[in-house]
């Protein structure tokens, strides 16, 4: 438990080196939301395989390290209506939004950008607020 | 070339979400969860995760486009409109009950089971219908 922080770290700086390398080699901002939704909704098509490679080195290199670092539990809910919900809210709002945590967050704040840093409060506080009212008031997560 | 080097910065992130824990949703929970056993992980992530974001807005302030050639993003819009706000407030009441934000459940697609496929599949269909929203959004609240 008290290495946990540490563990954060280091996948912080990775997370953080692939943000640099996607500017600086491919001139685009790493925001996970952005770069998924440009293919749902049709918006990116022009960079469908840039976007396609990218999310596949997302999902495949966990699998790969998998074997060397342990699974990783991803204690997620089994309430049916409660992944429905979040999954639309977060699928909406993000795009709404225009970022996530990786956009907005992490390419956002870092730059400095007050958008960033707006999207980033707004969503800590609603889901601080979210925590509050269906764990400890409904106690439905 | 354009190509590798989405893979690489793919595969970083995607290594960081994973090692750092971040698809952990109760890690996530925790965070948030400052009223109950407040978990600080998350925060030594964002803050590891723009230390070298920070240095490649520094090298980007310096160059006209990126290395491969391709044009760098403009400088960031600082308005702060209806859409930021609402759309953050969905997103942040979404990542709450789940524990999950869109990097996390595609760097969980190996290991996350059928609930994390569910949250992926509403999280989809909620993108494919934000742009219809998005335009109700803007006739009910005109951008000046």
């Amino acid at each position: 438990m008290h290495i946990d922080w540490i563990w954060g770290l280091i996948g912080g700086l990775l997370i953080g080196t692939g943000g640099a390398v996607f500017l600086l080699a491919n001139g685009k901002i790493m925001g996970a939301s952005g770069i998924i939704g440009g293919l749902v909704d049709r918006s990116g098509l022009d960079s469908k395989w840039e976007r396609i490679v990218f999310l596949t080195g997302v999902a495949l290199l966990p699998a790969l390290l998998t074997p060397f670092f342990g699974k990783v539990d991803t204690h997620i809910t089994s309430n049916f209506w409660v992944l429905i919900a979040a999954g639309l809210l977060v699928g909406v709002g993000t795009r709404i939004a225009n970022g996530c945590t990786s956009g907005h967050g992490v390419c956002g704040m870092s730059r400095l950008s007050i958008r960033g840093f707006v999207a980033t409060c707004c969503y800590i506080a609603a889901g601080g607020l979210g925590v509050v009212i269906f764990r400890h008031i409904l106690g439905v997560i | 070339m354009r190509l590798l080097f989405a893979f690489i910065a793919g595969g970083l992130f995607g290594s960081g979400l994973y090692l750092s824990g971040m698809t952990d949703t109760t890690k996530v929970q925790g965070w948030l969860d400052v009223f109950g056993n407040w978990d600080p992980t998350l925060a030594f992530v964002m803050g590891g995760a723009m230390i070298p974001m920070a240095i490649a807005w520094m090298i980007r302030a310096r160059r006209t486009t990126a290395f491969l050639g391709t044009p760098l993003p403009p400088a960031p819009s600082t308005r702060i409109d209806s859409r930021l706000v609402i759309g953050s407030v969905m997103f942040g009441m979404g990542w709450g009950l789940a524990g999950l934000c869109p990097g996390p459940s595609v760097a969980a697609l190996s290991y996350g089971g059928s609930g994390l496929y569910l949250f992926v599949a509403a999280m989809l269909t909620g993108m494919l219908v934000a742009p219809l929203l998005r335009e109700r959004l803007d006739r009910a609240i005109p951008a000046e």
